[in-house]
């Protein structure tokens, strides 16, 4: 019998996973079948599905869905996108590579409160660059670049792109080199070589960069705050969330937005995991390994 | 060398783009910090290019008022707990995926992708609603907990493919010479397994000191890692002077730009996905 099991890859080894396993089913799986079984008794609103249709017919809560999907999908689109040039152009070796990426990579350090404190004093009415725009007389008043929509859109592109520029480079550097000069061999200019050889290789792995920022910017909450209009145009899901939590001390209605919540995000990685399947999947390594 | 990737001297339009945009990226970063190290070091800034007159005295108030001194302490705590138990829960896990492959794999596979890919405040709001419920709300327990949600995934999934990659047969020719499993693991795997998980432990620092959401809806007071603490300063502007906020935000920033440092110096970042190859 154990050996048996064994064949199939079943013996003491996979005791290991245990502690993992049951880690997950009681810190995450529990507490999650917890909130979706409590967003299905309302304390406020009657019946079941109390808490799901007061969302759906409110537009305060309801328009928050397209409020957090207008900010998340715009900005890791362009995340994504600005990515790719920059990143195909650093990924042979060069003097200073190192420090490029590092710095790229500084504005995760930063923090959302010293982004969102940098900001507003950057980019305010007496701000850096209003004062030089009024000064060089670009503008007659000052432009309101933050409090707003730009200013929320602003911060998730400084968040975001480092991390999508450098799961771009990883990918970028996966894929071998030979392919191109192969190519190049028989004759494919730089253009055809991108499109036709590279871009087709890195697109799963763009696929999965996009689905990862955009997992970051849909969650997106203290900037929406703090650089954004958090009562209008920047009512994010993450903000009606936290305020029936911790304003309202309703659980229930609060568990059945986190549901929502999970359910709009979980759709779109689904959508573009579906499109993902489409795409050419398999070794982009060259042919001897 | 590559000679056929040289690109023409003429560059296009899209690579004037490209490296554009590195440019103006990088100067706004440099201004936006540069604004915020600015106020933190001035006296009075009203309507002026620049404040009136220097002082660094606002760090010391930061300090003082926030009580960052135990802030700082409770930080360590959580961070340090996160780490050494999501290293210890993750990585034997890890081991067992990489060498079995067993029915039900893929299903295990994903139950440890989950909490990664959905945002934090969704599994975090019924989280806390539960560890209020076992009285362990507001707890450092609580905070640690709830931060572990996302990492001991993050460890699985960094370390699987690292110990994928370790040659099977070193176990096998040990094993033959006798060694148990517990020597194996011991004096075998585990000096082969010190880089990665010094990699995904560090990764797993420098996520959890800057992970807002999940602090914030699991700690009390008192048990406010620096992040929320930062947060709930900024939140409500006017209690405090704004300089001593930026301060705090310089000192989390340096914080955090310490631990990156030492992260990159383990973690080739353009490694995480797949194996460069830039000398072929």
């Amino acid at each position: 019998m154990r050996r048996r099991l064994a064949a199939h890859g079943i013996d003491r080894a996979l005791l290991l996973l245990l502690p993992a396993v049951a880690f997950v089913a009681v810190i995450f799986l529990y507490p999650f079948l917890y909130g979706l079984v409590l967003s299905f008794k309302p304390e406020r609103y009657v019946g079941a599905f109390g808490n799901y249709q007061q969302f759906f017919a409110d537009p305060f809560l309801r328009d928050t869905i397209a409020i957090t999907l207008g900010l998340a999908v715009p900005a890791a689109l362009f995340n994504v996108i600005a990515s790719v040039p920059i990143a195909y152009r650093m990924r042979g070796a060069f003097r200073g590579k190192r420090l490029l990426i590092g710095m790229l990579v500084m504005p995760v350090t930063l923090g959302t409160v010293l982004i969102a404190k940098g900001l507003l004093t950057l980019l305010g009415a007496r701000g850096w660059v209003n004062r030089a725009l009024l000064d060089l007389g670009l503008v007659e008043d000052p432009v309101r670049f933050v409090n707003n929509y730009w200013g929320v859109l602003l911060t998730l592109v400084i968040t975001g792109f480092p991390f999508a520029f450098l799961l771009t480079l990883s990918y970028l550097g996966g894929i071998d080199p030979m392919l191109e000069r192969a190519a190049a061999t028989l004759g494919a200019g730089p253009r055809q070589r991108f499109w036709r050889i590279t871009f087709p290789l890195l697109l799963p792995g763009l696929a999965i960069t996009f689905i990862l920022t955009f997992v970051l910017a849909f969650a997106v909450f203290p900037s929406a705050v703090l650089v954004g209009e958090p009562a209008g145009e920047t009512r994010v899901i993450s903000i009606v969330a936290y305020r029936a939590a911790y304003e309202q001390f309703d659980a229930s209605m609060a568990s059945a937005i986190a549901m929502i919540m999970g359910a709009v995000q979980l759709a779109v990685v689904v959508i573009v995991l579906g499109v993902r399947g489409r795409l050419y999947r398999g070794p982009s390594g060259g042919g001897k390994g | 060398m590559t000679v056929v990737a040289r690109r023409p001297v003429a560059a296009s339009p899209l690579a004037w783009l490209a490296w554009g945009f590195v440019g103006f990226f990088l100067v706004f970063m440099l201004a936006l910090v540069a604004a915020v190290l600015v106020n933190s070091l001035g006296t009075r800034w009203l309507d002026h290019w620049l404040p009136d007159g220097y002082t660094t005295h606002w760090y010391g108030d930061a300090w003082r008022e926030f009580g960052l001194t135990s802030v700082m302490l409770v930080t360590i705590e959580i961070a340090a707990a996160v780490v050494a138990l999501s290293l210890l829960i993750g990585v034997p896990a890890s081991y067992a995926l990489a060498r079995r492959s067993f029915p039900g794999r893929g299903l295990v596979m994903l139950a440890f992708l989950i909490p990664l890919l959905l945002p934090p405040v969704t599994y975090g709001i019924p989280l806390a609603t539960v560890l209020l419920r076992h009285e362990l709300g507001g707890t450092l327990t609580g905070v640690i907990l709830a931060n572990l949600v996302p990492s001991v995934p993050f460890v699985i999934l960094t370390m699987t493919p690292f110990i994928e990659q370790i040659d099977p047969r070193i176990e096998a020719a040990a094993r033959t010479l006798g060694a148990g499993t517990a020597t194996i693991f011991v004096r075998v795997l585990g000096p082969l397994l010190v880089p990665g998980m010094l990699a995904a432990g560090l990764l797993v620092l420098v996520r959890t000191v800057g992970m807002f959401e999940l602090s914030f809806f699991t700690a009390g007071p008192g048990t406010q890692p620096l992040v929320v603490v930062l947060y709930y300063a900024a939140f409500a502007p006017g209690v405090r002077a704004s300089q001593s906020i930026d301060a705090m935000a310089v000192i989390y920033m340096g914080l955090m730009l310490m631990l990156l440092v030492a992260a990159l110096s383990f973690v080739n970042p353009t490694n995480l996905v797949a194996r460069l190859r830039e000398n072929t």
